[in-house]
């Protein structure tokens, strides 16, 4: 029995214990808790450390730690963005940046001249600066509840930027966190397939045939991500789709 | 200079769907066909291999298989009061780039328009009366009826193995099929995908109410199939990663997997990628194309003379050239003169998600085109009168891959964010499906393509400006289909459900579809349309434009299947009539 299969006999053990959970969580999430997740410290490649601080203090607002697992700090968001925007996205590889540049209408969707880069560059020393003037403190020293309403101004076009609209940077800033808590953790968020784990997603699929007949019948899969397959960490059927390993629920 | 090169007789400018089977078949009859595609070479193998193949950030998000706006995009303005500004990144809609085109990462949904959408002026005109037709509506008939183009979706649906369950044959009604379908010479090729417990449910509910929910025909196929160009498409093993991915079991058919190993067998047949046609060369009475210019990724001009020119890009590049060249007098909607850039559509989706407390559904267990569908309320298949709008759509309980990134319904008053949110999609995300409404959408006066007066594209080349947005009709039509949807998904017994009919200002941020038509619209009066019944260039008639850009208006189904029919029809113009005496076909 090799290490991975190990550790799939002590989950479903673990899963068998608590298995009067509920229906609502999937098995998988059951089996994660809010800080169970390693940290390991990241080489960050764009953002500063004050930046590092905001993100970490933000992506946990908008996707808390609570007792169905890790959020999104945990779950290794920042460096997910700081990966993302030192990327091709950041720099808008595949965008169309040719001038002239004006706001344009809601409708014609993005119209900003800076990159990816640039809006969280110049987004966050804004909002950090503001927090000083109002509340003495930049964003990640205060209260959640403090955060919680600075995010909301922002959702909601009521705290003043100037190098972007307020809800163009609170749209980016919470689509790249849903990115990287449900992206393959080879990008590096979703650590440890948490955000697959909470959804009962399986990652890279399997050869499904044998089984979408099988109406209502939960399908409970340790998650496979690309990385697990490249470490051959998973078995492979001959298409080189992962066989699935099955979580066993008693309840 | 150019460097002009040796003259071919026949020219395709675009790879994908339609210029495949286009280049295949003249090849083989014979004529020395050069195809020139802008982007890259791609297959199934090493493109669309596994593990990377499953990867919903790089497809979904980050556009892998996508055109790189960076060289090329468009200009929006939901009307010309505004100034258009380019899409600058993709959103409402998401072409493809380089061979196979957007057929790579379609999803496969493969419909037959119906006889009405072919005739959608004159028969509104003769059931309702001109008092029923919509404000500035140019929506209009084809110029061929489905009649004529039946053999052609027969030919384009057993090259693509489609899988499905056929309603109508020869006007005999089967049971478990469409009924409301045209008459089909024969049944699908293959038999229809298995059932998701979501359209399991969906046909149940839709058959207690009378409804005739079928299998929606997919092109990822129920099982292996070897079709007429000797080319084996493999069966769906249900994984889910389908619209806008490659399939890596080469089971979704498109031009990798059913033309392109037979294609690139043609001695006849010459391919070159990276190949930028930026104008179709007229003469001087600019009666005929003599060449296209093209440039390669060294920057190198070139020319290459032809003796037929076959536009076959995505809707936008087909217009574009077609404006740039000087083919066709362009669409003005003011004096409203020209064809060029008029009956520029596209399509209103709208849906109901069902929530449930104790029913999983698994939906990642899924392919493009697995879905139970009812068409009741397609096209004129119930009684428009009193109602206030023309049109219709299919009803799909779809279950087409829910990947989280993109798929993660919550219930309506879920906050954005928080601890609320996670719980909700925790929850639901595999408690959910939807019911999708593929609404039709009529061509109006304003809407329309033309030349942007100043964005340019890499090449300098001003890039093409849409003008467009939905009009009473279809908000209309989207209120009271999305209704109808609503009492089959109340049927169901979902614990809560979000009713989402398309009644906003158009939008081009959020995806919709990659279902953009017209702009070269076809027709049987050159005041009206830009190519004939063959999709022959009435102006420039060794041209033919061949794509969703002829369609005068959208139907309420996905557009490839009908792509394919009449890519077929006009080969069978080009190859028993325009070959042996080339000039404007009657």
């Amino acid at each position: 029995m090799d290490e991975s299969q190990r550790s799939d006999e002590g989950r479903r053990r673990f899963l068998k214990s608590v298995g009067a959970l509920g229906a609502a969580i999937p098995a998988a999430a059951a089996a994660q808790h809010a800080g169970h997740v390693a940290v390991k410290a990241e080489k960050y490649m764009f953002l500063a450390p004050a930046e590092v601080a905001f993100l970490d203090a933000a992506v946990a607002r908008l996707i808390p730690a609570d007792d169905l697992g890790p959020g999104a700090k945990e779950a290794g968001v920042t460096y997910f963005i700081d990966q993302q925007l030192f990327g091709g996205w950041g720099a808008m590889a595949k965008m169309y940046r040719q001038g002239p540049h004006t706001e344009g209408t809601p409708q014609q969707g993005y119209q900003s001249p800076l990159t990816p880069q640039e809006v969280y560059r110049a987004a966050i020393a804004e909002v950090n600066a503001a927090c000083a003037k109002q509340y003495g403190k930049s964003f990640d020293k205060l209260a959640t509840a403090q955060q919680d309403e600075v995010l909301h101004a922002l959702d909601e076009g009521r705290f003043p930027l100037d190098a972007v609209p307020p809800r163009f940077f609170f749209n980016m800033l919470l689509d790249n966190t849903v990115e990287g808590f449900f992206s393959d953790p080879i990008y590096g968020g979703n650590r440890e397939k948490v955000g697959w784990k909470l959804v009962g997603f399986p990652g890279v699929a399997a050869a499904y045939t044998a089984h979408v007949e099988k109406h209502g019948v939960p399908y409970d899969a340790l998650p496979v991500s690309i990385e697990d397959i490249l470490q051959g960490k998973s078995a492979l059927d001959e298409h080189g789709h992962p066989k699935h390993v099955l979580l066993v629920r008693k309840d | 200079m150019p460097t002009k090169l040796k003259p071919v007789d026949a020219v395709v400018v675009g790879v994908g769907l339609s210029g495949t089977i286009l280049a295949k078949e003249l090849a083989e009859a014979g004529l020395h066909v050069v195809g020139l595609e802008r982007g890259r070479w791609r297959d199934t193998d090493p493109d669309f291999a596994m593990p990377h193949a499953h990867d919903e950030l790089r497809y979904v998000k980050r556009h892998e298989l996508m055109q790189d706006l960076s060289r090329e995009t468009i200009t929006f303005r939901n009307n010309a009061a505004e100034t258009a500004l380019p899409m600058r990144q993709l959103g409402s809609f998401r072409p493809g780039e380089g061979v196979g085109g957007a057929a790579v990462h379609w999803g496969g949904l493969t419909w037959r328009f119906l006889p009405w959408d072919f005739e959608t002026r004159s028969r509104t005109l003769a059931r309702y009366g001109s008092e029923h037709w919509p404000a500035e509506c140019t929506s209009q008939d084809w110029g061929v009826t489905y009649d004529e183009l039946e053999p052609h979706f027969d030919r384009f649906e057993y090259l693509y193995g489609i899988s499905g369950k056929a309603g109508n044959v020869k006007g005999k009604i089967i049971p478990g099929g469409n009924p409301f379908e045209g008459p089909r010479s024969r049944d699908y090729p293959n038999p229809p995908l298995k059932t998701s417990y979501a359209g399991a449910l969906f046909k149940d509910a839709a058959q207690k109410m009378g409804y005739h929910p079928f299998p929606t025909p997919s092109a990822a196929l129920s099982q292996p199939y070897t079709n007429e160009y000797g080319a084996t498409i493999n069966g769906c093993v249900y994984c889910g990663y389908c619209q806008f991915f490659g399939c890596e079991m080469g089971a979704k058919a498109s031009p990798q997997t059913a033309v392109l190993p037979n294609l690139m067998k043609q001695s006849r047949f010459e391919l070159r990628t990276h190949a930028n046609v930026v104008k179709v060369n007229l003469d001087s009475a600019k009666k005929r194309a003599v060449s296209v210019t093209y440039i390669d990724s060294r920057g190198r001009e070139f020319e290459q003379p032809a003796d037929l020119v076959l536009l076959t890009s995505y809707v936008f590049n087909n217009v574009r050239l077609m404006l740039v060249s000087g083919i066709g007098k362009p669409y003005d909607p003011v004096a409203n003169t020209g064809v060029v850039g008029r009956n520029y559509a596209y399509q209103t989706p709208s849906g109901v998600t069902l929530f449930f407390e104790d029913k999983v559904f698994n939906q990642f267990m899924a392919a493009g085109g697995l879905g139970m569908t009812i068409d009741e309320f397609n096209g004129d298949n119930f009684d428009h009168a009193g109602l206030g709008f023309i049109g219709g759509g299919f009803f799909q309980a779809a279950t087409s891959g829910s990947r989280p990134i993109e798929v993660r319904p919550v219930p309506r008053g879920t906050p954005r964010w928080g601890a609320e949110w996670k719980r909700a999609v925790a929850k639901y995300f595999n408690r959910s499906f939807g019911i999708a409404i593929q609404g039709a959408c009529q061509s109006y006066r304003g809407n329309h393509l033309d030349l942007d007066p100043s964005y340019r594209d890499s090449y300098g080349l001003p890039l093409l400006r849409m003008t467009f947005d939905r009009r009473e009709n279809e908000h209309k039509m989207s209120v009271w289909l999305t209704n109808k949807a609503a009492e089959i998904a109340k049927a169901i017994g979902p614990s809560k459900m979000n009713v989402t009919p398309r009644t906003e200002k158009y939008t081009i941020v959020p995806y919709q579809s990659t279902h953009n038509t017209g702009g070269a619209a076809m027709g049987a009066d050159p005041a009206t349309s830009a190519v004939n019944k063959y999709l022959q260039s009435w102006d420039v008639p060794n041209v033919f434009v061949v794509g969703a850009s002829a369609f005068p208006q959208n139907g309420g189904y996905n557009p490839t299947g009908t792509v394919g029919a009449l890519t077929f029809h006009a080969l069978a113009a080009i190859k028993t009539r325009y070959l042996k005496r080339p000039g404007l076909l009657a």
